[in-house]
């Protein structure tokens, strides 16, 4: 619901909470919901994409055909770990979010 | 000019329906709205109208159908009853938070268990809360010309809501009654084309109906939710007036009959207030100032109205056709001394619980409530919280 201002009043509201754009959700930040974080080890990853091809959420990103270096999506990743289970080497760790200052 | 027929309140309806010629019905038939989809249905497939009729596996389909046709930009009706109406509950409340005018027909009936087919007005008392706009008719004429008017008054600009226009199964729905129907131009004119307010097929301007609406926002909408029932109430009121000039049968809120300087009022919805205005007349042959209110408009419920109309009275009955278990008394008692509370009016009024399941109401049921009131009046007081008419006790 990012087009209106954060106080805005219900009379600034729109017709049936209509939002005038089309696939917004990206918009979204879901990075208050999560308990967990996933913390992938670069060292151990052996890049086959488990994580990526499972991740819900689409919050673990590629490039190059490769996640290394790339971290999670943290705006996304509602921290499922599912990418965490998947992995076959166990290179991805959840961690608490008490444990990170950002 | 209108031609005079004599059709059941389903048929009434269906005309209607043909009449108004909506873009999409999406339905699935329950007695006893059953004909009033069975005969639109005849007039779809004898080319009679241009609807596109979606048959559905179930009352929850038909109003999600209806829903996304509407938020798509089509003018939509529907119709249903009882367990029908319970089936659609989830959709009803989405409908009318996406503001999307859906006119539904609801033929009353009592809502399980056990299972009956007949008449109260269990279902639509039960959905009071969904944020739907309520009509309730009298008669067959009413039925008739409250669907009509519906379309205009959810289509309104400023209210753009979900109406449900309601009659009494089997007392109209399969009563044959006398009644105008209007010409189809006429009625076409009046009612006029529809222009849907922010369509999701209107390509050009893409949008999102619908969303996650957390704790940041959902409560904003729903406070300017609220605020369109006002302008529905005002609504009412000008179509009713409106359609009036147009056909010459104006239609309130509210119809106080002998109320203006009655003592003694009954208070009721649909056809039983027909009866009542026999047993006003007998009462007001014999001297007793007895008048009576009809409730037309249940939802947005007009308190301050009905606050004025039976400000005068010394004595109240309120007539419910459903009850509101674990309640003290019945969903109609509820809002109407709550409007008299509000509007700082003490009358005593009673609370008369009757016709469950179809059960007849009778003349002679009338009149003792009547003579009930007399009491009351002399006392000062409401005698049992609530009583039951019909019911042997």
């Amino acid at each position: 619901m990012s087009h209106y201002p954060p106080n805005a009043k219900w009379q600034e509201m729109a017709r049936a909470g209509i939002i005038p754009q089309a696939g917004n959700a990206q918009e979204y930040s879901v990075a208050g919901w999560r308990n967990e974080r996933p913390v992938r080890d670069d060292e151990c990853c052996i890049n086959c994409l488990f994580c990526w091809v499972y991740c819900p959420d689409n919050a673990a990103p590629v490039k190059e055909q490769s996640v290394k270096g790339l971290g999670f999506d943290l705006v996304h990743c509602k921290g499922c770990g599912i990418c965490a289970a998947v992995c076959p080497k166990d290179c991805i760790a959840m961690k608490a979010e008490t444990e990170f200052k950002d | 000019m209108g031609n005079k027929v004599a059709l059941e309140g389903n048929e009434a309806v269906a005309e209607a329906m043909r009449q108004i010629n909506p873009d999409v019905v999406a339905a699935y038939p329950i007695t006893p709205s059953t004909e009033v989809v069975q005969n639109f249905a005849q007039y779809v497939a004898d080319g009679e109208v241009d609807t596109n009729f979606v048959a559905v596996e179930s009352e929850h389909s038909a109003m999600s159908a209806c829903l996304a046709a509407a938020v798509a930009g089509g003018r939509v009706m529907n119709a249903t009853s009882a367990n029908g109406l319970a089936l659609m509950w989830e959709i009803l409340y989405i409908v009318s938070s996406l503001r999307q005018p859906v006119i539904l027909t609801v033929v009353n009936r009592a809502l399980s268990g056990n299972i009956n087919i007949h008449c109260d007005h269990s279902d639509t008392m039960g959905a009071r809360d969904t944020g739907w706009v309520q009509l309730y008719a009298e008669d067959v004429q009413e039925a008739y010309d409250n669907l009509i008017q519906s379309v205009r008054i959810g289509e309104n600009l400023d209210v753009r809501l979900p109406v449900m226009s309601c009659l009494d199964g089997f007392l109209l729905s399969h009563s044959y009654e006398l009644l105008e129907v209007e010409d189809d131009a006429a009625v076409q004119e009046w009612v006029g084309p529809y222009i849907p307010d922010k369509p999701l097929l209107d390509i050009s301007d893409p949008k999102t109906v619908g969303p996650l609406d957390l704790y940041d926002f959902y409560f904003e909408h729903k406070r300017s939710q609220m605020a369109a029932y006002p302008p529905a109430k005002q609504a009412i009121i000008a179509e009713g007036k409106s359609f009036g000039e147009a056909f010459g049968r104006e239609y309130g809120l509210l119809d106080g009959y002998q109320l203006d300087d009655a003592d003694l009022a009954i208070v009721a919805l649909g056809s039983t207030c027909g009866t009542i205005r026999d047993i006003v007349e007998q009462q007001r042959a014999a001297g007793v100032k007895a008048g009576m209110l009809k409730i037309r408009a249940f939802r947005p419920f007009p308190a301050e109205e009905v606050a004025a109309a039976l400000g005068g009275c010394k004595a109240i009955a309120v007539l419910d056709r459903a009850a509101s278990f674990g309640a003290h008394a019945g969903p109609l008692y509820h809002e109407v001394t709550s409007a008299l509370y509000t509007y700082r009016k003490q009358i005593p009024t009673n609370n008369y619980i009757y016709g469950l399941g179809g059960r007849m109401i009778l003349p002679e049921e009338l009149t003792s409530v009547y003579d009930d009131l007399q009491q009351v009046a002399a006392d000062g007081q409401p005698a049992e919280p609530v009583s039951f008419l019909g019911l042997r006790e």
